[in-house]
């Protein structure tokens, strides 16, 4: 068992064990840092989204990327970073082209929940009006690239059942995607799928056929905001390329 | 040399209007026309996106009647997975005609006492400042309280079966995703925070006295308003009994002879065809049998109550002969008896609710029925405003390649521009001042169509009319500005 190390957070100490990541930390210290393309017990953390950047050594830093150690001092609130964060998730609104009242994923959706956690109104940013396809090639998954915001979860943190992995990147900078092997995504199975859609934050990722198909108020993020609500994933397998990471 | 007159907007309508009104050199009408100066373009864009969107985003073309399009929609998306409309479980089918006839009851609640009622009870000459519902609310309290209450019920009815009062998303192809509980019922018969039903029937009988009344004093303006011959169409049920949510496509011309019948509404394309004209975003609907001169249709409560031969409940069946014994007519085609019509079907609305909602099929957990994917699917409803149909062809991938929307103040096109024209006339034939009254009436005559030009834009109070008096070289002669 590692021995334990005191790191302060908002001035508030806290007892921690090094290596361990900050977000679950906080969380388990009552502090809250708000997070997208993370999700608990994820491996290795992705880092994509930036939305839960705290301030450490004077740096901007995404806190799921950090792990503890001896004496480190963070900010997680204040009004910087909250505009900060603000910011960050008003850059993915106009980056793609998101209309909630008209997706399926609304409610469910982790963009959509913290734009209203943050307060976010309008963007202060201009909309890019990035033209986009919706891949409509496989028999059991639509691909909203519209919704896309690249937070790896698909890409990084999904295999098949023998352990291939069935989205890509393809491109660079601003011409960066997502790529779909329809061939895999086809050979997956309903719980493979489910789970899929699942692990996309946004209505990216859609089943094929299904959609709006939950009431008001039954939906993840209805009753219960994000900052309290604990995203499910299943656990990386024991057994290799056993499908889902 | 030739004037025009320009009312823009026209007001207490839901969307965006204008009227232009042409004079010759001795102030005589020489044409009017009623502008439908805003395009949404749902057709197009809702091409590419998957099927099972559509019922929920083709329903945002609307604030004002957002469940009949996506009632429409999702009848249409039944077809595209197999479902027909007679193939929904019992609580689907149900639950639907529940909130569509909620939908109806509140719309038609908003229209007559929010809209229409200031024209009624101040008058059409009465002082601009008093026609709106301000001030129907502080001399008709009463009145206005009912109505207020009444469209409340409606909404909370759409509310309590499609999620929300606006924009709903429980209508889902092949079904319904919620059902409705025993508690939630409780809600619309326990006279608490909304009237019950039965408050609602009693009330609407009530409004219907008053409106009899009304009719009683003021037969000879309303019979000579806007009174012009036209065909009818609308769904028709069982016995060609009123059905607003399902049926058979009929029609009837000026006199009452059937010219349509027993139509399946999936063959609407061999019946009926569209025109189009340069001036307007709008449509001209007609039967391709009679052409577009002869062929269109109005749609609506007035005709509603041409098309069917009885109503299916019987408060509303007894005000339904006894408004026909008071015309006479087994046919009307007088503009303003849409006001009295639409009253009746809001009394026919709450009788229907209120047999739904004593139906222990609305408990059933068999919410979605799946079938076999067709290539395309066409819904039509009986809207508040009229008939509504929605048509999509959608490829073997899910994607909607195709939409057709005829909604239905599109129907009412034609009768809209012919009820400006005859009121143009009479108003302002040989009259060199155009007074802000005589332009009201002009809207009167459109009003009564409740027309539905897009969604929600409603106005209270002061109006921001304007119009001009322009010679044939844009030249303005004449501005009148209400304030």
């Amino acid at each position: 068992m590692k021995k334990k190390v005191n790191i302060t957070i908002d001035g508030k100490s806290i007892s921690a064990t090094p290596d361990d990541n900050i977000v679950e930390v906080a969380k388990a210290n009552g502090v809250y840092i708000p997070t997208l393309c993370f999700y608990p017990d994820m491996g290795k953390c992705l880092g994509t989204c930036r939305v839960c950047t705290v301030k450490w050594k004077r740096h901007h830093v995404a806190a799921c990327t950090l792990k503890v150690e001896e004496g480190m001092e963070l900010t997680v609130q204040s009004d910087e970073l909250k505009d900060l964060r603000k910011a960050l998730v008003e850059l993915l609104f106009v980056e793609g082209n998101h209309f909630c009242p008209g997706c399926e994923k609304s409610g469910d959706c982790k963009l959509q929940a913290l734009g209203y956690e943050l307060q976010m109104t309008v963007p202060r940013f201009h909309y890019r009006f990035n033209n986009r396809i919706i891949e409509y090639n496989s028999k059991k998954i639509l691909f909203e690239h519209n919704r896309c915001i690249l937070c790896k979860r698909c890409t990084h943190k999904f295999k098949d059942s023998k352990g291939r992995r069935v989205f890509f990147f393809k491109g660079k900078g601003c011409h960066l995607e997502v790529e779909m092997v329809t061939e895999l995504v086809d050979q997956l199975n309903e719980e493979q799928v489910d789970h899929l859609v699942e692990l996309c934050p946004v209505g990216a990722l859609l089943k094929k056929g299904k959609g709006f198909d939950r009431p008001y108020g039954e939906r993840k993020y209805d009753k219960t905001p994000v900052g309290q609500t604990t995203e499910t994933h299943p656990k990386p397998s024991t057994k290799k390329h056993k499908g889902l990471l | 040399m030739t004037k025009k007159i320009t009312i823009e907007p026209v007001t207490r309508i839901e969307g965006h209007g204008k009227v232009t009104i042409h004079l010759d050199d001795n102030n005589q009408v020489t044409e009017s026309r009623f502008h439908i100066v805003e395009f949404r373009g749902f057709e197009k864009f809702i091409q590419g996106r998957p099927y099972w969107e559509a019922p929920v985003v083709v329903q945002r073309l609307c604030g004002i009647c957002p469940v009949s399009h996506h009632l429409a929609a999702a009848k249409a998306i039944d077809q595209v997975v197999g479902v027909d409309a007679n193939g929904l479980t019992a609580v689907g089918e149900k639950m639907r005609r529940l909130m569509h006839y909620g939908q109806i009851f509140q719309s038609h609640a908003l229209h007559f006492f929010y809209l229409a009622a200031p024209d009624l009870l101040f008058g059409i000459d009465a002082d601009p400042k008093k026609r709106n519902i301000i001030s129907v609310i502080q001399e008709h309290k009463e009145l206005a309280k009912k109505g207020i209450q009444l469209r409340k019920f409606g909404q909370e009815i759409i509310r309590a079966t499609a999620g929300k009062k606006i924009h709903g998303i429980s209508a889902v192809p092949g079904g319904i995703h919620k059902n409705l509980s025993k508690a939630e019922i409780e809600y619309f018969l326990n006279d608490i925070n909304v009237p019950s039903v039965s408050t609602c029937i009693q009330w609407m009988e009530e409004i219907l006295d008053f409106m009899k009344d009304y009719h009683v004093k003021n037969k000879s303006w309303i019979h000579g308003f806007s009174d012009f011959p036209s065909n009818h169409l609308s769904l028709v049920g069982e016995d060609n009994c009123m059905d607003l949510y399902h049926g058979k496509l009929r029609a009837v011309d000026t006199h009452g002879k059937v010219i349509l019948d027993n139509i399946d509404y999936n063959d609407y394309l061999n019946y009926f065809s569209e025109d189009v004209k340069a001036w307007t975003y709008l449509k001209f609907p007609y039967l391709k049998q009679l052409g577009p001169q002869k062929g269109w249709n109005r749609v609506g409560p007035l005709s509603r109550l041409n098309v069917c031969e009885a109503l299916p409940t019987p408060r509303a069946q007894k005000r339904l002969e006894e408004y026909r014994r008071f015309t006479g007519q087994r046919i009307n085609n007088m503009g303003l008896y849409y006001h009295w019509a639409r009253l009746i079907e809001m009394l026919h609305c709450a009788e229907y609710m209120q047999d739904l909602l004593e139906d222990d099929d609305l408990q059933n957990k068999d919410l979605i029925i799946k079938g076999t994917r067709r290539p395309e699917g066409v819904g039509v409803i009986e809207a508040p405003r009229g008939t509504l149909l929605h048509h999509y062809e959608v490829s073997d991938m899910d994607e909607i390649t195709r939409c057709n929307l005829i909604v239905s103040t599109t129907h009412n096109n034609e009768a809209m521009n012919r009820a400006v024209n005859i009121v143009a006339k009479r108003t302002l034939n040989n009259n060199s001042q155009v007074t802000e009254a005589m332009l009201n009436e002009i809207e009167v005559a459109i009003r009564a169509y409740d027309p539905c030009l897009s969604c929600a834009t409603h106005a209270v109070g002061d109006m921001p009319l304007k119009v001009s008096l322009l010679d044939h070289k844009g030249k303005v002669l004449q501005e009148i500005t209400k304030t």
